[in-house]
Protein backbone atom coordinates (compact mmCIF):
# COMPACT_ATOMS: atom_id res chain seq x y z
CA UNK A 1 0.00 0.00 0.00
CA UNK A 2 2.45 2.42 1.19
CA UNK A 3 4.96 1.35 -1.83
CA UNK A 4 2.37 1.70 -4.29
CA UNK A 5 1.72 5.14 -3.53
CA UNK A 6 5.21 6.10 -3.76
CA UNK A 7 5.79 4.62 -7.17
CA UNK A 8 2.53 6.06 -7.93
CA UNK A 9 3.85 10.01 -6.84
CA UNK A 10 7.40 9.06 -8.14
CA UNK A 11 5.38 8.65 -11.88
CA UNK A 12 3.37 11.27 -11.38
CA UNK A 13 6.29 13.29 -10.77
CA UNK A 14 8.12 11.75 -13.95
CA UNK A 15 5.61 12.50 -16.00
CA UNK A 16 5.41 16.40 -14.98
CA UNK A 17 8.98 16.34 -15.52
CA UNK A 18 8.91 15.36 -18.71
CA UNK A 19 5.64 16.53 -19.76
CA UNK A 20 6.59 20.63 -19.68
CA UNK A 21 9.28 20.22 -21.85
CA UNK A 22 7.49 17.94 -24.07
CA UNK A 23 4.86 19.93 -24.07
CA UNK A 24 7.70 22.59 -24.80
CA UNK A 25 9.00 20.37 -28.05
CA UNK A 26 5.32 19.89 -29.35
CA UNK A 27 4.59 23.56 -29.48
CA UNK A 28 8.45 24.58 -31.52
CA UNK A 29 7.76 21.12 -34.17
CA UNK A 30 3.71 22.09 -34.56
CA UNK A 31 2.82 25.35 -34.14
CA UNK A 32 2.81 27.33 -37.17
CA UNK A 33 5.30 30.08 -37.41
CA UNK A 34 3.82 33.71 -37.89
CA UNK A 35 6.95 35.71 -36.86
CA UNK A 36 9.85 37.24 -39.17
CA UNK A 37 12.10 34.78 -38.16
CA UNK A 38 14.01 32.65 -40.42
CA UNK A 39 16.65 30.31 -39.29
CA UNK A 40 19.46 29.96 -41.50
CA UNK A 41 21.56 26.26 -41.65
CA UNK A 42 25.09 26.34 -39.77
CA UNK A 43 27.94 23.35 -39.67
CA UNK A 44 27.90 21.63 -36.53
CA UNK A 45 29.97 19.01 -36.43
CA UNK A 46 28.80 16.55 -39.51
CA UNK A 47 25.38 18.01 -39.17
CA UNK A 48 23.64 20.88 -40.73
CA UNK A 49 21.91 22.46 -38.11
CA UNK A 50 19.20 25.34 -37.93
CA UNK A 51 18.36 27.22 -34.14
CA UNK A 52 15.11 25.26 -34.39
CA UNK A 53 16.89 22.04 -34.22
CA UNK A 54 19.24 23.03 -31.93
CA UNK A 55 16.29 24.02 -29.93
CA UNK A 56 14.73 20.55 -30.08
CA UNK A 57 17.80 18.53 -29.31
CA UNK A 58 18.09 20.20 -26.60
CA UNK A 59 14.37 19.75 -25.33
CA UNK A 60 14.51 15.99 -26.06
CA UNK A 61 18.36 15.94 -23.94
CA UNK A 62 16.17 17.38 -21.26
CA UNK A 63 13.24 14.95 -21.32
CA UNK A 64 16.06 12.11 -21.61
CA UNK A 65 17.82 13.39 -18.69
CA UNK A 66 15.07 13.54 -16.14
CA UNK A 67 13.46 10.33 -17.52
CA UNK A 68 16.72 8.53 -16.50
CA UNK A 69 17.45 9.98 -13.70
CA UNK A 70 13.36 9.75 -12.36
CA UNK A 71 13.87 5.95 -13.28
CA UNK A 72 16.86 5.59 -11.06
CA UNK A 73 14.96 7.31 -8.26
CA UNK A 74 13.26 4.25 -7.54
CA UNK A 75 16.01 2.55 -6.30
CA UNK A 76 16.90 4.95 -3.46
CA UNK A 77 14.65 6.83 -1.30
CA UNK A 78 16.75 10.28 -1.03
CA UNK A 79 17.09 10.97 -4.62
CA UNK A 80 13.59 9.78 -5.13
CA UNK A 81 12.48 12.73 -2.74
CA UNK A 82 14.28 15.48 -4.30
CA UNK A 83 13.66 14.63 -7.87
CA UNK A 84 9.59 14.74 -6.45
CA UNK A 85 9.76 18.04 -4.87
CA UNK A 86 11.33 19.42 -8.10
CA UNK A 87 8.79 18.15 -10.31
CA UNK A 88 6.49 20.84 -10.60
CA UNK A 89 9.06 23.37 -10.85
CA UNK A 90 10.43 21.74 -14.02
CA UNK A 91 6.58 21.17 -15.30
CA UNK A 92 6.81 24.85 -15.15
CA UNK A 93 10.01 25.12 -16.84
CA UNK A 94 8.40 23.22 -19.66
CA UNK A 95 5.85 25.46 -20.11
CA UNK A 96 7.70 28.78 -19.88
CA UNK A 97 9.55 27.82 -22.65
CA UNK A 98 6.41 26.80 -24.40
CA UNK A 99 5.07 30.43 -23.86
CA UNK A 100 8.49 32.15 -24.40
CA UNK A 101 8.54 30.02 -27.84
CA UNK A 102 5.08 31.05 -28.82
CA UNK A 103 5.45 34.85 -27.74
CA UNK A 104 8.94 35.03 -29.27
CA UNK A 105 8.97 32.69 -32.26
CA UNK A 106 6.06 31.37 -33.42
CA UNK A 107 3.40 34.39 -33.05
CA UNK A 108 4.66 38.21 -33.74
CA UNK A 109 4.11 38.88 -30.11
CA UNK A 110 7.21 40.17 -28.69
CA UNK A 111 9.00 42.62 -30.40
CA UNK A 112 12.04 41.25 -32.69
CA UNK A 113 14.57 41.44 -32.92
CA UNK A 114 15.10 42.35 -29.26
CA UNK A 115 13.56 39.36 -27.88
CA UNK A 116 14.16 36.46 -29.76
CA UNK A 117 12.66 32.95 -28.82
CA UNK A 118 14.63 30.06 -27.50
CA UNK A 119 15.35 28.73 -31.44
CA UNK A 120 16.69 32.02 -31.85
CA UNK A 121 18.91 32.16 -28.98
CA UNK A 122 20.04 28.84 -29.80
CA UNK A 123 20.85 30.09 -32.91
CA UNK A 124 24.04 31.72 -31.46
CA UNK A 125 25.65 29.03 -30.36
CA UNK A 126 24.57 26.89 -33.25
CA UNK A 127 26.34 29.57 -35.60
CA UNK A 128 29.34 30.34 -32.91
CA UNK A 129 29.59 27.96 -30.29
CA UNK A 130 33.47 27.10 -30.79
CA UNK A 131 33.71 31.48 -30.74
CA UNK A 132 31.41 31.60 -27.41
CA UNK A 133 33.42 28.88 -25.69
CA UNK A 134 36.64 30.66 -26.39
CA UNK A 135 35.41 34.02 -24.69
CA UNK A 136 33.53 31.99 -22.09
CA UNK A 137 36.99 30.06 -21.70
CA UNK A 138 38.38 34.27 -21.83
CA UNK A 139 36.19 35.34 -19.00
CA UNK A 140 37.05 32.33 -16.42
CA UNK A 141 40.59 32.64 -16.87
CA UNK A 142 40.35 36.70 -15.79
CA UNK A 143 38.30 36.25 -13.01
CA UNK A 144 40.00 33.08 -11.76
CA UNK A 145 43.49 34.86 -12.03
CA UNK A 146 41.49 38.34 -10.23
CA UNK A 147 40.20 36.01 -7.73
CA UNK A 148 43.01 33.74 -6.73
CA UNK A 149 45.48 36.49 -6.73
CA UNK A 150 42.71 38.81 -4.52
CA UNK A 151 42.21 36.06 -2.26
CA UNK A 152 45.43 35.45 -1.18
CA UNK A 153 46.57 39.37 -1.03
CA UNK A 154 43.56 39.77 0.90
CA UNK A 155 44.34 36.55 3.49
CA UNK A 156 48.00 38.21 3.79
CA UNK A 157 46.90 41.61 4.62
CA UNK A 158 44.35 40.83 6.60
CA UNK A 159 45.98 38.56 8.78
CA UNK A 160 49.08 41.13 8.93
CA UNK A 161 46.46 43.97 9.94
CA UNK A 162 44.70 41.21 12.72
CA UNK A 163 47.33 40.04 14.07
CA UNK A 164 50.26 43.02 14.30
CA UNK A 165 48.69 45.96 16.07
CA UNK A 166 51.04 47.96 13.91
CA UNK A 167 50.02 46.56 11.00
CA UNK A 168 46.57 47.73 12.34
CA UNK A 169 47.22 50.86 13.18
CA UNK A 170 49.19 52.19 9.85
CA UNK A 171 47.51 50.18 7.33
CA UNK A 172 43.51 50.23 8.41
CA UNK A 173 42.58 53.61 7.80
CA UNK A 174 43.95 54.08 4.24
CA UNK A 175 42.40 50.01 3.37
CA UNK A 176 39.14 51.64 5.12
CA UNK A 177 38.94 54.76 2.96
CA UNK A 178 40.40 53.14 0.06
CA UNK A 179 38.26 49.90 0.29
CA UNK A 180 35.22 51.80 -0.53
CA UNK A 181 36.06 53.25 -3.38
CA UNK A 182 33.92 51.07 -6.13
CA UNK A 183 36.83 49.57 -8.10
CA UNK A 184 35.44 50.41 -11.38
CA UNK A 185 36.37 53.86 -10.46
CA UNK A 186 40.13 52.73 -11.46
CA UNK A 187 39.55 51.68 -14.85
CA UNK A 188 40.43 54.46 -16.57
CA UNK A 189 44.12 53.99 -14.69
CA UNK A 190 43.92 50.41 -14.65
CA UNK A 191 43.27 50.11 -18.51
CA UNK A 192 46.13 52.88 -19.55
CA UNK A 193 48.58 52.04 -16.74
CA UNK A 194 48.66 48.16 -16.98
CA UNK A 195 50.75 47.18 -20.17
CA UNK A 196 48.23 44.72 -21.40
CA UNK A 197 44.02 45.14 -21.35
CA UNK A 198 44.26 41.72 -19.17
CA UNK A 199 46.46 42.66 -16.41
CA UNK A 200 44.47 46.16 -15.98
CA UNK A 201 41.45 44.18 -15.35
CA UNK A 202 42.57 41.72 -13.60
CA UNK A 203 44.11 44.40 -10.86
CA UNK A 204 40.38 45.49 -11.01
CA UNK A 205 39.10 42.62 -10.02
CA UNK A 206 41.89 42.30 -7.61
CA UNK A 207 41.70 45.41 -5.71
CA UNK A 208 37.75 44.37 -5.73
CA UNK A 209 38.49 41.11 -3.95
CA UNK A 210 41.30 42.07 -2.18
CA UNK A 211 39.52 45.20 0.32
CA UNK A 212 36.75 42.05 1.15
CA UNK A 213 38.55 39.47 1.69
CA UNK A 214 41.29 41.66 3.67
CA UNK A 215 38.50 43.23 6.33
CA UNK A 216 36.88 39.80 7.14
CA UNK A 217 40.36 38.00 7.80
CA UNK A 218 41.32 40.74 10.54
CA UNK A 219 38.33 40.83 12.04
CA UNK A 220 38.55 36.83 11.97
CA UNK A 221 42.45 36.76 13.18
CA UNK A 222 41.67 39.34 16.35
CA UNK A 223 38.50 37.44 17.31
CA UNK A 224 40.82 34.27 17.98
CA UNK A 225 39.62 33.30 21.31
CA UNK A 226 42.43 34.13 23.92
CA UNK A 227 42.09 30.56 25.43
CA UNK A 228 42.78 29.19 22.02
CA UNK A 229 46.40 31.07 21.77
CA UNK A 230 47.29 29.99 25.26
CA UNK A 231 46.65 26.47 25.06
CA UNK A 232 48.69 26.29 22.00
CA UNK A 233 51.52 28.52 23.72
CA UNK A 234 51.38 25.57 26.66
CA UNK A 235 51.94 22.80 24.21
CA UNK A 236 55.07 24.24 22.47
CA UNK A 237 53.60 26.28 19.97
CA UNK A 238 55.84 29.71 18.68
CA UNK A 239 54.21 32.50 17.19
CA UNK A 240 54.50 31.59 13.40
CA UNK A 241 52.56 28.29 14.35
CA UNK A 242 50.09 30.50 16.07
CA UNK A 243 49.61 32.12 13.19
CA UNK A 244 49.17 29.89 11.14
CA UNK A 245 47.35 27.34 12.99
CA UNK A 246 45.62 28.91 15.22
CA UNK A 247 44.98 32.27 14.00
CA UNK A 248 44.29 31.26 10.49
CA UNK A 249 41.83 28.48 11.31
CA UNK A 250 39.48 30.21 13.08
CA UNK A 251 39.37 33.22 10.90
CA UNK A 252 38.40 30.07 7.82
CA UNK A 253 33.88 30.55 8.39
CA UNK A 254 34.53 34.31 8.05
CA UNK A 255 37.46 34.51 4.72
CA UNK A 256 34.45 32.13 3.29
CA UNK A 257 32.01 34.66 3.93
CA UNK A 258 34.19 37.27 2.63
CA UNK A 259 34.90 35.29 -0.90
CA UNK A 260 31.40 34.71 -1.39
CA UNK A 261 31.09 38.57 -1.36
CA UNK A 262 33.91 39.45 -3.16
CA UNK A 263 32.57 37.03 -6.01
CA UNK A 264 29.43 39.26 -6.34
CA UNK A 265 31.79 42.15 -6.94
CA UNK A 266 34.33 40.19 -9.13
CA UNK A 267 31.67 39.30 -11.66
CA UNK A 268 30.27 42.71 -12.04
CA UNK A 269 33.91 44.35 -12.55
CA UNK A 270 34.97 41.29 -15.01
CA UNK A 271 31.82 42.14 -17.08
CA UNK A 272 32.40 45.46 -16.85
CA UNK A 273 35.92 45.60 -17.72
CA UNK A 274 35.63 43.34 -20.99
CA UNK A 275 33.01 45.77 -21.87
CA UNK A 276 34.69 48.64 -21.76
CA UNK A 277 38.27 47.12 -23.42
CA UNK A 278 39.11 43.37 -23.46
CA UNK A 279 39.87 41.43 -26.34
CA UNK A 280 37.49 39.04 -25.43
CA UNK A 281 35.50 37.59 -22.73
CA UNK A 282 31.15 37.33 -22.59
CA UNK A 283 31.64 41.05 -21.67
CA UNK A 284 33.17 41.58 -24.89
CA UNK A 285 30.88 39.51 -26.79
CA UNK A 286 27.75 40.75 -25.87
CA UNK A 287 29.03 44.70 -26.64
CA UNK A 288 30.34 43.30 -29.89
CA UNK A 289 27.07 41.79 -30.67
CA UNK A 290 24.50 44.85 -29.50
CA UNK A 291 26.87 46.75 -31.98
CA UNK A 292 25.17 44.36 -35.24
CA UNK A 293 22.22 43.96 -33.14
CA UNK A 294 22.32 40.69 -32.52
CA UNK A 295 20.47 40.42 -29.47
CA UNK A 296 20.01 36.90 -29.90
CA UNK A 297 23.60 36.66 -29.17
CA UNK A 298 23.41 38.96 -26.07
CA UNK A 299 20.90 36.83 -24.57
CA UNK A 300 23.12 33.52 -25.39
CA UNK A 301 25.84 35.22 -23.54
CA UNK A 302 23.79 36.22 -20.55
CA UNK A 303 22.43 32.98 -20.36
CA UNK A 304 26.37 31.87 -20.48
CA UNK A 305 27.13 33.86 -17.87
CA UNK A 306 24.21 32.68 -15.45
CA UNK A 307 25.61 29.14 -15.83
CA UNK A 308 29.02 29.99 -15.42
CA UNK A 309 28.95 32.06 -12.23
CA UNK A 310 26.28 30.04 -10.21
CA UNK A 311 28.90 26.78 -11.48
CA UNK A 312 31.25 28.77 -9.63
CA UNK A 313 28.93 29.93 -6.72
CA UNK A 314 28.27 26.10 -6.35
CA UNK A 315 31.83 24.73 -6.36
CA UNK A 316 32.67 27.28 -3.75
CA UNK A 317 29.79 26.41 -1.39
CA UNK A 318 31.16 22.94 -1.69
CA UNK A 319 34.45 23.62 -0.70
CA UNK A 320 33.46 25.68 1.85
CA UNK A 321 31.44 22.84 3.22
CA UNK A 322 34.07 20.33 3.22
CA UNK A 323 36.52 22.59 4.81
CA UNK A 324 34.32 23.89 7.39
CA UNK A 325 32.91 20.07 8.04
CA UNK A 326 34.08 21.33 12.23
CA UNK A 327 31.83 23.99 12.43
CA UNK A 328 28.73 23.33 14.71
CA UNK A 329 25.60 22.64 12.75
CA UNK A 330 26.97 22.30 9.79
CA UNK A 331 27.58 18.59 10.37
CA UNK A 332 25.42 15.92 11.37
CA UNK B 1 62.19 12.62 50.89
CA UNK B 2 60.89 13.12 47.59
CA UNK B 3 62.79 16.02 45.07
CA UNK B 4 61.31 19.60 44.68
CA UNK B 5 60.19 19.92 41.68
CA UNK B 6 58.51 23.25 41.79
CA UNK B 7 59.02 26.45 43.75
CA UNK B 8 57.17 29.89 44.35
CA UNK B 9 58.84 32.73 46.17
CA UNK B 10 56.88 35.81 47.63
CA UNK B 11 54.90 36.17 44.45
CA UNK B 12 52.95 39.20 44.29
CA UNK B 13 50.10 39.85 41.35
CA UNK B 14 48.68 43.39 41.42
CA UNK B 15 45.63 44.36 38.09
CA UNK B 16 45.33 47.55 37.34
CA UNK B 17 41.97 48.71 36.17
CA UNK B 18 41.82 51.74 35.43
CA UNK B 19 42.14 53.54 38.28
CA UNK B 20 41.92 50.94 41.35
CA UNK B 21 44.51 48.36 41.86
CA UNK B 22 43.24 44.97 42.59
CA UNK B 23 45.72 43.11 45.03
CA UNK B 24 45.82 39.39 43.43
CA UNK B 25 48.50 37.79 45.05
CA UNK B 26 50.20 39.20 47.73
CA UNK B 27 53.44 37.12 49.08
CA UNK B 28 52.56 33.81 48.00
CA UNK B 29 55.20 31.17 48.59
CA UNK B 30 54.55 27.27 48.03
CA UNK B 31 56.48 24.34 47.18
CA UNK B 32 55.44 21.12 45.14
CA UNK B 33 57.14 17.93 45.43
CA UNK B 34 57.56 15.68 42.21
CA UNK B 35 54.72 13.02 42.28
CA UNK B 36 52.85 15.08 44.43
CA UNK B 37 48.76 16.59 43.48
CA UNK B 38 48.50 19.74 45.10
CA UNK B 39 45.34 21.16 45.15
CA UNK B 40 44.90 25.14 45.78
CA UNK B 41 41.28 25.98 47.11
CA UNK B 42 39.41 29.31 47.91
CA UNK B 43 36.53 31.68 47.00
CA UNK B 44 36.21 33.10 43.66
CA UNK B 45 38.84 35.91 43.71
CA UNK B 46 41.35 34.99 45.79
CA UNK B 47 44.13 34.31 43.05
CA UNK B 48 44.08 30.81 42.35
CA UNK B 49 43.41 31.12 38.76
CA UNK B 50 46.04 33.68 38.27
CA UNK B 51 48.36 31.64 40.70
CA UNK B 52 48.26 28.77 38.23
CA UNK B 53 48.43 30.55 35.31
CA UNK B 54 51.60 32.10 36.79
CA UNK B 55 53.10 28.41 37.28
CA UNK B 56 52.32 27.58 33.45
CA UNK B 57 54.00 30.93 32.53
CA UNK B 58 50.95 32.48 31.07
CA UNK B 59 51.16 35.32 33.77
CA UNK B 60 54.19 37.13 35.03
CA UNK B 61 54.49 38.01 38.92
CA UNK B 62 55.49 41.71 39.42
CA UNK B 63 57.62 40.46 42.42
CA UNK B 64 58.66 37.39 43.36
CA UNK B 65 60.09 34.04 41.29
CA UNK B 66 58.74 30.85 40.46
CA UNK B 67 60.67 27.94 39.53
CA UNK B 68 60.63 24.33 37.82
CA UNK B 69 63.69 22.60 38.84
CA UNK B 70 65.77 25.79 39.67
CA UNK B 71 64.83 27.25 36.06
CA UNK B 72 62.72 30.55 36.56
CA UNK B 73 59.56 30.18 34.78
CA UNK B 74 58.90 33.19 32.28
CA UNK B 75 56.71 31.59 29.72
CA UNK B 76 54.55 28.68 28.31
CA UNK B 77 56.32 25.35 28.44
CA UNK B 78 55.09 22.41 27.56
CA UNK B 79 57.15 20.96 30.35
CA UNK B 80 54.29 22.71 32.14
CA UNK B 81 50.95 20.91 30.79
CA UNK B 82 47.91 23.34 30.90
CA UNK B 83 44.14 22.57 31.31
CA UNK B 84 41.92 24.82 31.01
CA UNK B 85 38.29 24.98 32.45
CA UNK B 86 36.68 24.61 28.94
CA UNK B 87 37.22 26.07 25.49
CA UNK B 88 40.76 24.91 25.20
CA UNK B 89 40.09 22.68 22.24
CA UNK B 90 40.83 23.61 19.10
CA UNK B 91 37.66 23.51 17.20
CA UNK B 92 38.85 22.78 13.58
CA UNK B 93 40.81 19.65 14.65
CA UNK B 94 39.71 16.43 15.59
CA UNK B 95 40.16 14.59 18.69
CA UNK B 96 43.37 12.77 17.95
CA UNK B 97 44.61 15.73 15.84
CA UNK B 98 43.68 17.67 19.01
CA UNK B 99 45.83 15.15 21.29
CA UNK B 100 48.48 15.30 18.34
CA UNK B 101 48.95 19.35 18.11
CA UNK B 102 51.28 19.67 20.85
CA UNK B 103 53.70 16.94 18.98
CA UNK B 104 53.17 19.17 15.75
CA UNK B 105 53.40 22.62 17.24
CA UNK B 106 57.37 21.26 19.18
CA UNK B 107 57.77 19.52 15.30
CA UNK B 108 58.24 15.71 17.23
CA UNK B 109 55.44 14.35 14.73
CA UNK B 110 57.05 12.02 13.28
CA UNK B 111 58.57 10.58 15.80
CA UNK B 112 55.92 10.64 18.18
CA UNK B 113 52.72 9.89 16.35
CA UNK B 114 52.24 6.45 17.26
CA UNK B 115 51.77 7.35 20.69
CA UNK B 116 48.61 8.95 19.85
CA UNK B 117 46.29 5.50 20.45
CA UNK B 118 47.92 5.30 23.84
CA UNK B 119 46.70 8.31 25.49
CA UNK B 120 43.26 7.68 23.24
CA UNK B 121 43.02 4.77 25.29
CA UNK B 122 44.69 6.18 28.72
CA UNK B 123 41.72 8.93 28.80
CA UNK B 124 38.45 6.58 27.49
CA UNK B 125 38.16 8.30 23.95
CA UNK B 126 38.20 5.20 22.16
CA UNK B 127 35.92 5.40 18.97
CA UNK B 128 36.26 8.72 19.31
CA UNK B 129 39.17 9.50 17.60
CA UNK B 130 37.25 11.54 14.34
CA UNK B 131 35.12 13.22 15.82
CA UNK B 132 35.37 17.21 16.16
CA UNK B 133 35.16 19.29 19.27
CA UNK B 134 31.57 20.10 18.98
CA UNK B 135 30.22 16.55 18.76
CA UNK B 136 31.26 15.35 21.94
CA UNK B 137 30.16 16.19 25.64
CA UNK B 138 31.98 18.20 28.05
CA UNK B 139 33.41 15.12 30.34
CA UNK B 140 34.99 13.81 26.91
CA UNK B 141 36.39 17.42 25.99
CA UNK B 142 37.98 17.90 29.37
CA UNK B 143 39.72 14.62 28.48
CA UNK B 144 41.05 15.69 25.43
CA UNK B 145 42.62 18.36 26.64
CA UNK B 146 44.14 16.01 29.37
CA UNK B 147 45.98 13.74 26.99
CA UNK B 148 46.73 16.45 24.70
CA UNK B 149 48.76 18.04 27.70
CA UNK B 150 50.24 14.55 29.06
CA UNK B 151 51.36 13.26 25.32
CA UNK B 152 54.21 16.11 25.97
CA UNK B 153 55.56 14.37 28.61
CA UNK B 154 54.95 17.30 31.12
CA UNK B 155 56.85 17.33 34.24
CA UNK B 156 53.86 19.27 35.99
CA UNK B 157 50.21 19.02 34.93
CA UNK B 158 48.08 22.22 35.98
CA UNK B 159 44.39 22.01 35.99
CA UNK B 160 42.35 24.95 36.09
CA UNK B 161 39.09 23.79 37.51
CA UNK B 162 38.40 21.22 34.99
CA UNK B 163 35.78 20.26 36.32
CA UNK B 164 33.78 23.25 37.00
CA UNK B 165 31.58 22.91 33.86
CA UNK B 166 30.62 19.89 34.19
CA UNK B 167 27.36 17.91 36.11
CA UNK B 168 28.22 15.95 39.33
CA UNK B 169 28.26 12.34 37.51
CA UNK B 170 30.40 13.25 34.99
CA UNK B 171 32.54 15.28 37.39
CA UNK B 172 32.64 11.85 39.11
CA UNK B 173 33.85 10.12 36.54
CA UNK B 174 36.81 12.58 35.80
CA UNK B 175 37.70 12.82 39.48
CA UNK B 176 38.65 8.83 39.33
CA UNK B 177 40.00 9.21 35.34
CA UNK B 178 42.78 11.74 36.91
CA UNK B 179 43.05 9.32 39.73
CA UNK B 180 43.94 6.60 37.54
CA UNK B 181 46.06 8.81 35.38
CA UNK B 182 48.31 10.23 38.04
CA UNK B 183 48.79 6.48 39.51
CA UNK B 184 49.37 4.76 36.14
CA UNK B 185 51.58 7.66 34.70
CA UNK B 186 53.22 9.69 38.26
CA UNK B 187 52.32 12.99 37.08
CA UNK B 188 52.80 16.15 39.56
CA UNK B 189 49.65 17.84 39.28
CA UNK B 190 48.36 21.19 40.63
CA UNK B 191 44.56 21.48 40.82
CA UNK B 192 42.74 24.52 41.03
CA UNK B 193 39.15 24.16 42.35
CA UNK B 194 36.54 25.73 44.52
CA UNK B 195 34.87 22.00 45.29
CA UNK B 196 35.76 20.79 48.81
CA UNK B 197 35.08 17.19 47.84
CA UNK B 198 37.25 17.09 44.98
CA UNK B 199 40.36 18.78 46.31
CA UNK B 200 40.02 15.78 49.23
CA UNK B 201 39.45 13.28 46.62
CA UNK B 202 41.97 13.96 44.73
CA UNK B 203 45.18 15.26 46.63
CA UNK B 204 47.70 15.05 48.83
CA UNK B 205 48.48 18.26 49.81
CA UNK B 206 45.05 21.54 50.20
CA UNK B 207 46.32 24.77 50.01
CA UNK B 208 43.64 27.21 51.27
CA UNK B 209 43.90 30.69 50.22
CA UNK B 210 42.37 33.98 51.21
CA UNK B 211 40.93 36.26 48.49
CA UNK B 212 41.81 40.18 48.66
CA UNK B 213 44.89 39.96 48.34
CA UNK B 214 44.94 36.50 47.74
CA UNK B 215 47.36 34.88 50.07
CA UNK B 216 48.04 31.41 51.38
CA UNK B 217 46.38 30.65 54.55
CA UNK B 218 46.83 27.30 55.08
CA UNK B 219 47.97 24.48 54.21
CA UNK B 220 46.19 20.85 55.18
CA UNK B 221 47.40 16.98 54.29
CA UNK B 222 45.41 14.47 53.10
CA UNK B 223 47.20 11.05 54.65
CA UNK B 224 44.46 8.77 52.92
CA UNK B 225 45.51 6.40 50.12
CA UNK B 226 43.63 5.73 46.86
CA UNK B 227 40.68 4.74 46.45
CA UNK B 228 38.93 7.23 48.64
CA UNK B 229 35.63 7.05 50.04
CA UNK B 230 33.98 9.94 50.42
CA UNK B 231 31.38 9.49 52.82
CA UNK B 232 34.60 7.32 55.75
CA UNK B 233 35.12 8.63 58.43
CA UNK B 234 38.68 10.11 57.67
CA UNK B 235 37.07 12.36 54.52
CA UNK B 236 35.05 13.36 56.91
CA UNK B 237 37.37 14.92 59.40
CA UNK B 238 39.37 16.44 57.08
CA UNK B 239 36.25 17.79 55.36
CA UNK B 240 34.90 19.52 58.51
CA UNK B 241 38.62 20.63 59.18
CA UNK B 242 38.47 22.27 55.63
CA UNK B 243 35.35 24.04 56.18
CA UNK B 244 36.13 25.60 59.31
CA UNK B 245 39.33 27.02 57.85
CA UNK B 246 37.50 27.49 54.72
CA UNK B 247 34.93 29.53 56.79
CA UNK B 248 37.50 31.38 58.80
CA UNK B 249 39.05 32.32 55.40
CA UNK B 250 36.22 33.92 54.15
CA UNK B 251 35.19 36.07 56.92
CA UNK B 252 38.43 37.59 57.16
CA UNK B 253 37.68 39.80 54.38
CA UNK B 254 34.66 41.34 56.12
CA UNK B 255 36.02 42.30 60.25
CA UNK B 256 33.92 45.15 60.24
CA UNK B 257 30.84 42.97 60.52
CA UNK B 258 32.14 40.65 62.92
CA UNK B 259 32.55 42.73 66.18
Amino acid sequence: MEKGSTSKKLILAIALSIGGFLIALLGNMLVPQIADVSFDEYIVGIFMLTGKDAYDILLIALIIVYLITGIRGLRRAERRKKYVFAAPFRFACGIALFLWDLLGTKLQILQQPFFPGPAGIMTAFVQEGPFIWQNTLYSLRLYLFGFLIGTAVGVFTGTLIGWFSKADYWVSPVLKVAGVIPSVAWMPFALTIFPTAFSGAVFLIVISVWFQVTTLTASGVKSTPRTLLEAARTLGANNRWLVFHIALPNALPNIFTGIMTANAFAFTILVMAEMMGQPGGLGYYINASKVWSAYYKVFAAIIVMAILFSLITKLQGCIEKRVLRWQKGVLK
Amino acid sequence: MSEQILRIEHVDRIYTDDETEVEALSDVSLTVKKGELVSIIGASGCGKTTLLRMIAGLDRPQKGKLYLHDREITKPDPKRGYVFQQGGLFPWLTVEQNIGAGLKARHVWNENKDRIPEYISMTGLNGFEKAFPHQISGGMAQRVAIARALINDPEILLLDEPMGALDSFTRAALQDKIVEIRLQTGTTMVLVTHDVDEAIYLSDRIVVMTPRPGRVSEIIEVPMSYPRQRNSGDFGKIRKKLLEKFHLASEQKLPEYMI
